[in-house]
């Protein structure tokens, strides 16, 4: 079925289709609307769930590990200072191998104080043990939404799943969606089973302490199930297909990158317009392409190394800073690259902060800085008699 | 021998092996706790004394379904094991939460304060021992006037803690909560029937249990049981509960022992002056006038 849906809506209907046990939720802008959708699927009762009114986003986590240690699907959904508030619990919930899958939207982190869209808050986190998704429209939240129990609960990965949408830009915006009916869902997605729960036949000690000597092996087992998603998420991809008859790319998106000669390495909902602008670039006699970053973790090292093993030049287009260093994303690229023995040249450049526009001919005078060479890292717009 | 309380309690051990320091009130607590609600407890501890001498992989030490819970998540945690346990068709299981002081009055009380207002159907026992005690004796939220520890340090200028006991039990029943209490593990039978009372009653409950820390307060370790009597025969403590919107006192003092004699047993209040002990027993008068007033007695 066919509807007109903004992000959140169409994510909040993959929820639905993916039968979570057990949702906590809490309001925080702009991710709001989607437990306000869950909460009236419960409530008219074509969703099932125990949906709990937590006090605060420390707790919404906190609650949802409780319950994925009962056995129980669980879903909570935060965005940016709320992200942050819960910090604590991301890595208690990785640590844990509980499979809890949470949106995240995207949102600037304060101060000064914004409610608008960069991502900030979700890069800040890498390190958490989660697995990140960084979905360009609707159509792709909602499939995610579905996708991401498979990936998360999968024995070989028992890893928490954040799937991340920019905030406003994709959260708020109407398109068409295509829903999948329950029963299709079903077929895709089996209940969850683990043997890391509580048992009354056989009780356990869960989320202990361990000393220096067992520590660090616990810590590669996460590392290792963060690994085993990369093939996961392709072959989840792979069944999603054959059932829903849409295709997804594993952890990255290629466009035109087979001959291409300038790269614009990206992620989320500003993918479309870079897309667009290499396809206008590619008229004027330039070789220009994308790479969307689908997943940031795990991180597409081969894919990226290999997207921009032929490139003269390469630009990675981010809405974060790591103050003092550059963007994240960056960071990330280049050491893929670098993995490889890469030789292109690449650049920096930070935008969108705090939720601010970045235009077609922003995109354009990116690829065009990058063919006669520019600074290492640049601000979009600062310096350019605006502003800075 | 027969012994009622004994007698109507598991002979089973729940938690066993642990690393607890000698004299422990905290472990006595969860112990005679568990003991009453048995193999279907689910417990949550947060970061705090009990999960630090119980969860040490690979000697892991409670026979029940148990969990570390981060510190200031032992309700929320609780809020979505009974959640999950409810969810995957589970009836005969107690979600149960054992928290000290710091992890109750201090971290814990936003989380404690959302569990008791969807009214969860968990109990949620604070083990009182007076102050972070795990991290080294530092200053909680339930630390009681006059009480030095090693961020209220008791010299010339300042004599230890200088703020009274946040009062967490009618904290939790201004809630309107279907069962709060109050007890003392120098009360061991007492505090063994509020919790068999706790897990009758749908909806949260919460139980508050005085349980000492020789290392803490400066006292031998076989003095535990008496001193955490004492406290309670001197009026400084208080065995109560809230239930169906009324305050009712459980025991009586026929009359108080010397709070000073209870003060100056213990390390932590061995600097009182004259004048700090009469703002604990004048304190302690006030108290009991409310009681009077306010409690059914």
């Amino acid at each position: 079925m066919k509807k007109f849906l903004s992000g959140n809506e169409a994510f909040a209907e993959g929820i639905r289709l993916a039968r979570p046990e057990v949702i906590s939720a809490y309001p925080i802008t702009p991710q709001t609307i989607v437990v306000e959708r869950l909460s009236e699927m419960v409530e008219n009762g074509s969703l099932k769930s125990e949906y709990v009114h937590v006090e605060s986003e420390h707790s919404a986590l906190s609650c949802a590990m409780g319950a994925s240690a009962a056995g129980a699907r669980a879903f909570t959904a935060t965005s940016s200072q709320g992200l942050l508030y819960m910090a604590e619990c991301l890595y208690y919930a990785s640590g844990g191998r509980f499979p809890i899958v949470m949106m995240n939207a995207d949102r600037s982190t304060a101060l000064p104080w914004n409610i608008y869209g960069d991502q900030r808050d979700s890069l800040s986190q890498l390190d958490s043990g989660w697995i990140q998704s960084y979905a360009e429209n609707a159509q792709e939240a909602l499939d995610l939404a579905l996708m991401s129990y498979r990936i998360a609960e999968d024995k070989r990965v028992s890893t928490p799943y954040m799937a991340n949408l920019d905030g406003f830009v994709l959260t708020h915006t109407y398109e068409k969606v295509d829903i999948p009916t329950e029963e299709q869902a079903d077929r895709f997605l089996p209940a969850y089973e683990t043997d890391n729960r509580i048992d009354f036949d056989s009780p356990k000690n869960m989320a202990f302490s361990a000393g220096p000597e067992t520590n660090y092996i616990f810590k590669y087992r996460a590392h290792e199930g963060m690994l085993a998603a990369s093939d996961v998420i392709k072959e989840t991809e792979d069944e999603f297909e054959k059932i829903f008859g849409r295709r997804y790319t594993g952890l990255t998106e290629n466009y035109l990158t087979d001959d291409a000669d300038y790269i614009i390495v990206t992620l989320g909902s500003i993918a479309g317009l870079c897309r667009k602008t290499a396809d206008r670039l590619r008229e004027q006699g330039i070789r220009a392409g994308v790479v969307r970053i689908r997943y940031m973790r795990p991180f597409p090292n081969e894919e990226i190394a290999e997207a921009l093993s032929r490139v003269k030049a390469y630009a990675v287009l981010e809405k974060d800073i790591s103050f003092g260093n550059e963007g994240t994303v960056f960071t990330n690229v280049n050491s893929a690259v670098k993995k490889e023995n890469g030789k292109a040249e690449g650049y920096n450049f930070i935008g969108g902060l705090g939720g601010r526009n970045i235009s077609a001919s922003d995109i354009e005078t990116i690829f065009k800085s990058i063919i006669k060479g520019t600074d290492r890292v640049n601000f979009i717009g600062i310096g350019d008699g605006n502003n800075g | 021998m027969a012994n009622k309380v004994a007698d109507s309690i598991s002979r089973e051990e729940y938690f066993y092996g642990h690393k607890a320091c000698a004299g422990c009130g905290g472990s006595l607590a969860v112990r005679a706790a568990l003991k009453v609600l048995g193999k279907n407890a689910v417990s949550v501890l947060p970061a705090g004394c009990m999960s630090a001498v119980g969860f040490n992989f690979p000697q892991l030490c409670f026979s029940n379904n148990s969990i570390i819970s981060t510190f200031a998540g032992t309700a929320s945690m609780l809020t979505g094991i009974e959640a999950g346990l409810r969810a995957k068709g589970y009836k005969d299981f107690t979600a149960v939460g054992f928290a000290g002081d710091g992890g109750t009055a201090d971290i814990g009380i936003q989380a404690l304060s959302g569990a008791i207002d969807r009214n969860d159907n968990i109990i949620y026992i604070c083990y009182d021992n007076e102050a972070y005690m795990n991290t080294g004796i530092q200053k909680s939220g339930l630390t009681p006037f006059g009480a030095r520890t090693t961020t209220t340090p008791a010299g010339a200028n300042v004599h230890g803690n200088i703020r009274p006991k946040k009062n967490m039990f009618e904290i939790v029943a201004a809630h309107g909560i279907p069962y709060a209490a109050t007890a003392s593990v120098g009360y061991i039978g007492d505090f063994i029937a509020k919790v068999q009372k706790a897990s009758q009653i749908q909806g949260t409950k919460y139980i508050h249990v005085i349980a000492p820390c020789p290392t803490g307060w400066g006292i031998s370790v076989d003095e535990t049981v008496e001193i955490a009597k004492e406290v309670v025969d001197s009026g400084l403590w208080y065995l109560a509960e809230y239930e169906n919107g009324e305050y009712r006192l459980t025991h009586r003092p026929k009359e108080f022992t010397s709070a000073e004699a209870y003060l100056k047993r213990q390390g932590r209040f061995r600097h009182l002056t004259e004048d700090d002990i009469k703002v604990i027993t004048d304190s302690r008068d006030e108290k009991w006038k409310f009681i009077e007033k306010n409690f059914i007695v």
